[in-house]
């Protein structure tokens, strides 16, 4: 019954939000909002930018593709040198040159894949300036590139898509650094920790065992974490570890967190094209899908544990409570968990390996559709609205036009674009796992034999790819190989998407509009609201069928039965 | 309302196949022979290599027959076997396709019988040349019999000429100089009269040459939209590779062998091959559609952007209404009988040849029962002329008359009559309906007026709602006043109309409807519409029209039928509409391979995949087998569907879009899974496994 009011709960927040945020969103990027306007100013001064000048889609990538280079750098030389700066009360020294590169083009790609266990890494200032700046900063650029796209589809002959400089201090001024403050007081409020005063030692006077237990300014960097759908937590345990989820509110507000601005930015892309039911739609979609994974995974997590039932060791009347939270329990877990990798946060409250092979397969599979449903904050609405080019492809051709998306013409320079943006991802996903499985390096990886090591690899690069970052542990990914093929992952899967998409909304920001009509195929209809999810669905489905057969499904098959 | 006999009859959806398109069946023994022949000739590389999705395949082969060479076996041979056919298959719906229109080429080519031409020598005399060394500029002589050697423009004469040879209408046309009628097309026959002709054409770009050129495919070039689809069918092909290729990996992984053949074998049956095969047939089907209504397109592009029209410009005259005026009410004056009207106007009309005159002694017939008559004695028939605007009989000292209001009463009062105080209003009546007055007066006595009506043609208002319904506006275009042309408008249920419209006006209102995003499409045969035929996206000029006309439009209508505008944009759209549903049907055809092909690969080492094999297939060996024998059955079941096209019925978007999702999309889930099954029950039954 509780699980239930949190989800109606739940439901009805993100609808305020997907309202409210949503529209506060399109004027924070339309230019209307100005209310920090003293903020901005000195910072467009600094950088030399002249915040009314308009760039093409061409300087629009490259002043990203510039800019999260240059903060791969930063992040990279601050982990190098962490040992000679302060804020280091653990003295933990340089972090190696592999593992340090892997974690700058983590947080630099909103990946947050972590090869390392923080709290025995990361001094407080390489989490504090290095990352949780990445985790804002990231998180901003992938929203900067979904309202590029969206100014492609809203605007007509237009030349520029906008000013990326602009949009990524917009987006970290406006819409992350309040949110994540207010959202931050809460978790420090509820027990996260907050706290510059390092590690403290408790001595157990009856056994007069010692330990040592870190803290950290965690609480703020836990908000940023799953508002920006980074999923880099300040210990290695993430969402478990009491420190930075330490309540049933937390845990709840987290769920939320991940989800707000995703789901939100349908209804700035509808208010943006002027048409709130294009939004709709898209939110339907996402809505959809990830209910239906919601719901998969949970019924499969309330089954028993397989491999505990096997051993007739307890009996499980709660389901498979194997590497759960007690606190949690399966379904809140699972919840989060789902939301964790829809979105790419890749945070998580209990550990994916444990789960059941259909909960595995749950979790796995939400990142294999494109991490769409609703996404990371802007790459969500990008990647969605990738397929939905392609659904309205396949549709608009049924209906006997040439297909038309918000009355721009999709022809061959769009599917070329939409096609690369949507396959690279499957492409580097597929090659990757092949090279690991393939390699000795690569083999040494996974923790056990057999399909479920092969699902721990799998799972690895999907995530990396998908720039989710959550691990399915298991894998001991600490190495040379996994450090330099997790990072080609994560940079194919971040910038061979956004450039095609910038270059998408280039060309569609210069072609004119053609007026809808009666024979024009509605994309704001529950109709292509169905389409769009079976093109998700089968997408995702065509290219990892045979991968996902060999790794949970043969394993889940294994115990006789599917769930 | 009266339509006379033999008038033309607007017959929708319903196209008279003739002409150039000599009726043939979709199978036609001559066209299939020639297609089976065509197929294996396709298999040249070079060819292949222009579309991905089947060249991919023609590789696969390749690496299987290798293969089967190697390690000889039933199962190698069999899937070398069955890939190849469908490469076969994929070129033989080509081949099917291009077929049909080479015949039809074949044709026009008996009928171009190399021909003699008499030139004229400057000096006035006539030497006998070839056809094919005539130059543009030249003049020629064509007399009664003559075959006309090339394209060209009549300078001086009337003649009646054969046109069958390009429109197959076998009634002979007037073609005269001046004016839009001058133009007269290589390989056609002058039955009467002599004429003389400037050439206007260059050897080898004769209408004919461009015909044969066109129903033969020979320069086909892919249209806009033709490109995007194969991007991405290329795409879906290149992403199937390593989806495929990294099986070997994973498949060492877990410990299982997999062979390159059944790998292969899952490659084709995973690429929309159906689509590839018959993409270029849907194509080539779609123009050859066009030319079984007599309509030549200049392009593919132009018949695409047909299904895209959202505004069709229409011409009022020939198009919404009949070209003539028919006569349809009598309307007496002054107390005069209405049949006593109808008596004289038919008398007067009686030697009146036009079709106003012929429609007047249909009406007296229709309601009064008044024959045609000879009427008998000393009689003089007063032709119509331009300073008197009048017509009539002269019989036995009775002088009839009618024609325009104010020359009829001019004429009267001239002989001392007077006007009738009603006749003023019930012109004035008459004229504001729409329709034209004419006014009859025997001797000096004024007995009514006749109203002439422009006829709706029958069926048009349904096929405008239609069109309404897939969201075309339809604009009538007319040089009547906007009294006139908003009747008709509103009797025809046109969206909107053009009145007094000149040539500036008609191109202002297609610019303005392009520059607002709209797509348009006219029809026009005159000269003067020349400009607009070109700026228009779709332009159809008539037969019967100008070089000029025919060389700024994007389509002929070899029927000279404005009407054809509507046929045209239906098979746009159908042509679009086969292309998404073969696409939807073939990558939804993949779900159901998956479950036949995943299992049997990996089933020796995982027993428990088993389960997946929700087909319960026989053996892994039959159930590749049997994907990769649908996989090549398919294209050949759907060829047909591919030429024909996939049914268009006007209706909105979103019903059109979920009846073919239902159909296409998932009917293409569903079907493979029947049939998979049952070449598997097949195969277990013959003992071929």
């Amino acid at each position: 019954m509780g699980f239930f009011w949190t989800i109606v709960v739940l439901v009805i927040l993100l609808g305020v939000s997907w309202r409210y945020l949503g529209s506060y969103m399109a004027a924070v990027y339309e230019g209307r909002v100005r209310y920090l306007w003293w903020v901005e100013r000195p910072i467009y001064r600094v950088l030399g930018v002249d915040p009314e000048a308009e760039q093409s889609w061409q300087r629009y990538a490259g002043a990203l593709v510039v800019f999260s280079g240059v903060a791969i750098l930063v992040t990279y030389l601050l982990l190098r040198v962490q040992g000679l700066l302060p804020l280091d009360p653990q003295h933990l020294g340089a972090v190696s040159p592999a593992l340090s590169w892997n974690t700058a083009v983590s947080f630099a790609t909103n990946t947050n894949w972590q090869n390392y266990a923080g709290e025995s890494t990361m001094s407080y200032l390489s989490q504090m300036v290095a990352l949780a700046v990445q985790q804002f900063v990231s998180a901003s650029v992938g929203i900067a590139v979904a309202v590029a796209l969206v100014r492609g589809f809203a605007r007509k002959s237009s030349p520029t898509v906008g000013n990326f400089w602009v949009d990524l201090v917009r987006g970290v001024l406006y819409i992350l650094l309040p949110i994540a403050f207010s959202a931050g007081l809460v978790f420090v409020g509820q027990g996260a920790v907050q706290t510059l005063a390092g590690p403290v030692t408790t001595h157990n006077a009856l056994t007069g065992a010692k330990q040592v237990i870190p803290r950290g300014p965690v609480g703020f960097m836990e908000a940023i974490k799953e508002l920006g759908t980074n999923g880099g937590g300040f210990f290695n345990a993430n969402g478990a570890h009491p420190f930075e989820d330490p309540t049933a509110l937390t845990q709840f507000l987290s769920v939320f967190l991940v989800l707000a601005i995703p789901f939100s930015l349908t209804y700035t892309f509808g208010k943006m094209v002027g048409n709130r039911r294009q939004g709709v739609a898209l939110a339907a979609a996402m809505v959809i899908i990830f209910g239906t994974w919601v719901g998969f995974t949970s019924y499969a997590e309330s089954q028993p544990n397989p491999a505990v039932a096997a051993a007739h060791a307890v009996s499980q009347p709660q389901g498979n409570m194997v590497g759960k939270e007690v606190r949690f329990g399966p379904l809140s877990t699972s919840l989060y968990n789902v939301a964790s990798t829809q979105t790419s946060t890749g945070s998580v409250s209990g550990a994916n390996d444990s789960f059941t092979p259909m909960g595995g397969f749950g979790l796995l599979t939400g990142m294999m559709l494109g991490e769409v449903t609703p996404g990371g904050v802007g790459s969500g609405l990008y990647t969605i609205l990738l397929f939905a080019l392609v659904a309205v492809f396949l549709g608009g051709l049924m209906v006997g036009r040439t297909p038309e998306y918000l009355g721009k013409k999709i022809q061959a320079r769009e599917v070329k674009l939409a096609a690369l943006g949507v396959l690279v991802m499957p492409v580097t996903v597929l090659v990757l796992t092949a090279i690991a499985v393939s390699i000795h390096a690569g083999r040494a990886g996974p923790g056990n034999a057999g399909p479920h090591g092969f699902t721990e690899i799998l799972y690895a690069f999907t995530s990396q790819a998908n720039n989710n970052g959550s691990a399915f542990a298991g894998l001991n990914g600490n190495t040379a190989f996994y450090n330099v093929a997790g990072s080609i992952a994560m940079l194919l899967g971040r910038f061979a998407i956004i450039v095609p998409v910038l270059a998408l909304a280039g060309v569609l920001a210069a072609k004119s509009v053609v007026p809808a009509g009666l024979g024009t195929f509605r994309t704001d209809t529950p109709l292509f609201t169905g389409l769009l999810v079976a093109v998700i669905l089968i997408v995702g489905g065509l290219t990892f069928f045979p991968a996902v057969s060999l790794g949970p499904v043969v394993e889940a098959l294994s115990h006789g039965r599917l769930f | 309302m009266a339509v006379p006999a033999g008038s033309p009859q607007l017959s929708p959806g319903h196209p008279t196949p003739r002409g150039v398109a000599q009726a043939r069946g979709l199978f036609d023994r001559e066209i299939l022979a020639q297609a089976a022949l065509g197929a294996f000739k396709k298999l040249d590389p070079r060819l292949q290599v222009k579309n991905p999705v089947m060249f991919v395949v023609l590789v696969g082969t390749v690496v299987t027959f290798v293969e089967a060479v190697g390690h000889p076996g039933v199962f190698s041979w069999s899937i070398t076997i069955w890939l190849f056919l469908t490469v076969v298959f994929a070129n033989f719906a080509e081949a099917m396709a291009e077929g049909r229109g080479k015949a039809q080429a074949e044709t026009l080519r008996r009928m171009r019988a190399e021909t003699e031409a008499r030139r004229l020598r400057p000096d006035g005399s006539e030497e006998l040349v070839a056809a094919a060394a005539l130059a543009k500029g030249d003049l020629v002589v064509c007399e009664a019999g003559d075959l006309i050697p090339s394209d060209g423009e009549i300078t001086e004469g009337v003649a009646s000429v054969d046109e069958s040879a390009i429109t197959g209408e076998s009634a002979p046309v007037i073609r005269e100089s001046g004016g839009d009628r001058s133009a007269v097309t290589g390989g056609t026959k002058v039955l009467s009269d002599r004429i003389l002709v400037r050439i206007t054409a260059e050897r080898g770009q004769t209408f004919m040459d461009r015909m044969i050129g066109l129903v033969e495919g020979a320069d086909r070039q892919k249209t806009p939209n033709e490109i995007a689809l194969t991007i991405l069918l290329a795409a879906l092909t290149i992403v199937f590779l390593p989806v495929v290729v990294v099986l070997q990996p994973f498949g060492r992984y877990a410990g299982a062998s997999v062979s390159v053949v059944v790998l292969v074998a899952l490659l084709v049956c995973l690429i929309p091959t159906t689509i590839g095969a018959l993409l270029s047939a849907i194509g080539i089907a779609g123009m050859d559609r066009l030319v079984q209504r007599n309509v030549l397109a200049m392009s593919g592009r132009a018949v695409e952007a047909a299904g895209d029209v959202q505004t069709l410009l229409l011409d009022k005259t020939g198009t919404i209404t009949f070209g003539n005026r028919m006569a349809s009410a009598f309307v007496p004056v002054g107390g005069r009988m209405e049949e006593d009207l109808a008596e004289a106007a038919q008398l007067a009309s009686l030697a009146d040849e036009t079709p106003e005159g012929r429609s007047i002694v249909v009406l007296a017939k229709q309601r009064f029962s008044i024959r045609e008559r000879d009427p008998g004695g000393r009689r003089e028939f007063i032709p119509f002329s331009a300073t008197t605007r009048m017509s009539g009989l002269d019989v036995d000292g009775r002088r009839i008359r009618k024609g325009a209001a104010d020359a009829v009463c001019r004429w009267v009062t001239e002989q001392g009559g007077v006007v009738p105080a009603g006749l003023g209003q019930i012109v004035e009546q008459i004229s504001r309906a729409g329709s034209t007055p004419l006014v009859v007066a025997d001797g000096a006595e004024i007995l009514g007026a006749i109203e002439l009506k422009d006829v709706v043609k029958q069926g048009i208002r349904e096929r405008f709602e239609q069109l309404r319904a897939v969201g075309i506006r339809t604009v009538m275009i007319t040089g009547d006043n906007p009294l006139t042309a908003a009747t008709i408008a509103q009797e025809a249920g046109v969206d909107d109309y053009l009145a007094e419209a000149t040539p500036e006006a008609k191109m202002d209102l297609i610019r303005a409807e392009q520059e607002g995003g709209r797509l348009v499409a006219m029809s026009g045969d005159g000269t003067n519409d020349a400009p607009a035929l070109a700026q228009a996206d779709v332009g159809v000029a008539m037969n019967t029209g100008t070089t000029a006309a025919k060389e700024a439009g994007n389509m002929v209508d070899l029927d000279s039928n404005p009407t054809k505008l509507i046929d045209i944009v239906e098979v746009g759209k159908q042509l679009l509409i086969t292309r998404g549903s073969l696409t939807t049907f073939s990558i939804a055809n993949d779900v159901a391979k998956y479950f036949a092909i995943i299992p049997a690969l990996f089933v020796t080492t995982y027993p428990q995949l088993n389960t997946l094999n929700i087909m319960k297939l026989h053996s892994p060996q039959s159930a590749v087998l049997s994907a990769v024998i649908f996989n090549a059955l398919v294209i050949i079941a759907l060829i047909p569907l591919a030429l024909r096209g996939v049914r268009f019925r006007p209706a909105s978007a979103p019903s059109i879009l979920r009846r073919n999702v239902w159909i296409y999309g998932v009917g293409g889930v569903v079907v493979p899974f029947i049939f998979i099954k049952l070449i598997d029950l097949f195969l277990t039954a013959v003992r071929w496994y």
